[in-house]
């Protein structure tokens, strides 16, 4: 099946021309041409943009590397941290990079449970980020601790020293579950979704080792109904598992601030509000690899403008709860009457950090509001500049939750002022060479779209469409 | 075919998916059991054409999710409050409060793993080889095409009937395939 086109003959039952939506996929292209295009990006000779984007990021990584192994051979001391700022980028990168992921996840499963068929152009390549975002953020922690080599320490794993258990009564242990329940069932979710698609590159694949590996990895998927009948279902039901997974994530980050008593940390607001932020980050992130890919890959048919301004409208709504919650949670430390609290947004807004700040609510609050416009949504190089100031923005919330409230603590003698090293700067620059890294060559060897359920939104995928072979009148 | 091979079955190919969902409602009015549909995306109302009934993966997610949550806090109570008791912030050895948020997370996590494992197994998967993967023309189901495949080995399969009604059904091109 090439091109389609509705015979003249053939009368459909369209809604009025104003309320019509545009199609997911444009031009009404058929099933074997989206397994052409999405499988081509990952077959034939590799293009000249991709080395360009890959060189670039595989030097970042080895940056990343280096600093790491310095960092572990050294100490944690060649970083900025000193007291009574203990945490600063380390953890401010873990919850930038953990609040990426839960893009992807919403897209993945909530947007699922929710029917929104325009997902299936972009769940992909957004789980696809969610996995290599949350290897970025683990990678911190595990740094974070100085004696690398002791990380297994933190697992309930029997060991000589007694054995001496994990801590369970700390939201730092319970936060060991949740990010690696959040990238195990992330990379099910991924893998699972990526059988019948490994099939169609077996099935297509000429040179003998991949149709090998493809073959393998996609367990001997035959399209069988009786199957698609059982994976439909573990589908919906890992949907429904992610569905409470990426909400809870977050909120467990949330919880190692909440659960200390220190002022602007000490909040019961933490858990939604860093939801809102984290799918607000993770919609940026999206944005800024999808933008970039759909021009590169030429799937403008498939991601199309109206794929583009759906998400702009999630970051724009996502961008006003977290505007929300910055006022709130100003109002509540004036209403709650506790001068601690007041001191601690006063010292945020104005304090040192006041520049940290207010970039934040630049990029976080203010930039976001121009997706209102139509205009604004459908300028692709205008989403691509904002969803980089999104980036951005939040990764200050994170420098701004973290280091405003330790730099100021109570007494004035234990104030402080954090200074990066140029270790912390490239141990910042380094996930992001991983992160990109992992996401070329995904494009490279992977299908960057869910090709089977691409076909399944297209109206030739549909039994009771005409172009599906429906015969219009007759009943089924 | 050479004759010197078993026969797997009759397969049909299809163009349509609504083609295919016919073919589907018939066979399965006339009573086969070792017959599947092969589609390059899962057909909604397929499951009903065919006559399958619900799937069985709820329950492999619900054993899964229910013995998470078990192991959650029966681990952190023998950690925390019985094999080495340490008193943490005054705060009780074992609560179920605190005890939550990792047995929350094992429940998922299980949960998920008996989603993907109990679909694997109630589809019999890895399959590594399949009768029907060395037919070149049965390689575009991921493609483009559509498959009915009516099994040999099925009670009321016959040579020139099953064909018939393969035919009659609107099919374009019937083969063999082979064991």
């Amino acid at each position: 099946m090439s091109d389609l086109a509705i015979p003249a003959s053939i009368k459909v039952h369209a809604p009025p021309p104003e309320l019509e939506r545009p199609p997911l996929v444009l031009n009404q292209r058929g099933l074997g041409w989206l397994s052409d295009h999405i499988a081509g990006v990952a077959e034939g000779k590799t293009p000249m943009w991709w080395w360009i984007a890959f060189v670039p990021s595989a030097l970042m990584l080895a940056i990343g590397v280096i600093c790491v192994t310095y960092l572990i051979s050294t100490g944690v001391g060649v970083w900025g941290l000193h007291h009574p700022i203990m945490w600063a980028w380390d953890i401010t990168n873990f919850v930038f990079w953990i609040g990426i992921g839960h893009a992807g996840t919403l897209i993945s499963a909530i947007l699922f449970l929710l029917r929104q068929r325009w997902r299936t152009s972009i769940n992909r390549a957004a789980e696809a980020m969610t996995i290599f975002a949350v290897m970025c953020a683990g990678l911190f922690p595990l740094i974070h601790v100085g004696r690398a080599w002791f990380d297994w320490w933190m697992l309930p794993f029997p060991n000589s020293n007694g054995p001496i258990w994990p801590q369970f009564r700390s939201p730092l242990q319970w936060d060991v579950f949740a990010v690696s329940t959040y990238f195990t069932v992330s990379a099910l979710f991924w893998y699972m979704g990526l059988i019948p698609d490994l099939a169609v590159m077996r099935d297509r694949s000429k040179n003998k080792i991949r149709k090998f590996l493809y073959g393998l990895f996609a367990l001997g998927w035959v399209g069988s109904n009786r199957h698609w009948s059982n994976y439909e279902k573990a589908y919906l039901l890992l949907a429904g598992l992610s569905t409470p997974l990426v909400l809870s994530v977050h909120s467990i980050v949330s919880f190692d601030f909440a659960v200390s008593q220190l002022p602007g940390w000490h909040s019961t607001i933490f858990p939604p509000y860093f939801v809102a932020g984290a799918i607000f980050s993770g919609f940026g992130m999206v944005l800024t690899l999808l933008l970039p890919l759909r021009k590169f890959c030429h799937l403008e048919e498939v991601i199309t403008v109206r794929h583009v301004d759906l998400m702009c409208k999630v970051t724009l709504a996502t961008g006003s709860i977290v505007g929300y919650a910055y006022s709130m949670e100003f109002f509540i430390a004036y209403y709650g009457g506790n001068p601690y609290e007041l001191a601690a947004f006063i010292q945020r807004a104005t304090g040192p950090y006041w520049w940290a700040y207010w970039t934040m609510v630049t990029c976080n609050v203010i930039l976001p509001q121009l997706f209102w416009f139509k205009k604004v949504r459908s300028n692709m190089l205008v989403v691509f500049i904002l969803s980089i100031t999104v980036n951005i923005g939040m990764w200050f919330e994170r420098f701004v939750i973290i280091a405003t409230t330790l730099a100021r603590e109570f007494m004035p003698s234990n104030w402080g002022y954090f200074i990066p090293t140029w270790v912390d700067i490239f141990t910042f620059v380094g996930p992001f060479g991983l992160f990109l890294t992992c996401f070329l060559l995904f494009i490279r060897f992977l299908p960057v779209l869910a090709i089977s359920e691409v076909k399944g939104v297209t109206p030739q995928a549909d039994p009771h469409h005409p172009l599906g072979g429906a015969k219009i009148g007759g009943h089924h | 075919m050479n004759g010197s091979a078993k026969p797997y079955g009759v397969v049909a190919e299809f163009d349509t998916p609504a083609a295919t969902m016919h073919a589907a409602e018939k066979i399965r009015d006339q009573g086969f059991t070792r017959w599947d549909v092969f589609t390059p995306y899962p057909v909604h109302g397929m499951d009903k054409a065919m006559g399958l009934r619900n799937s069985k993966v709820g329950w492999f997610t619900f054993i899964g999710g229910v013995t998470g949550y078990i192991t959650g806090m029966v681990m952190q109570w023998y950690m925390n409050a019985y094999d080495y008791s340490i008193v943490v912030g005054g705060k009780p050895m074992f609560s179920p409060i605190y005890s939550f948020p990792p047995s929350y997370e094992l429940t998922i996590l299980f949960g998920a793993f008996g989603s993907l494992f109990g679909m694997l197994f109630l589809n019999r998967l890895p399959r590594l080889y399949h009768p029907l993967l060395k037919s070149r023309r049965f390689a575009s189901v991921t493609h483009d095409k559509f498959f009915v495949v009516i099994e040999c080995g099925d009670p009321k399969y016959s040579d020139t009937e099953t064909r018939k009604l393969l035919e009659s059904s609107g099919s374009k091109h019937i083969e063999v395939a082979e064991e």
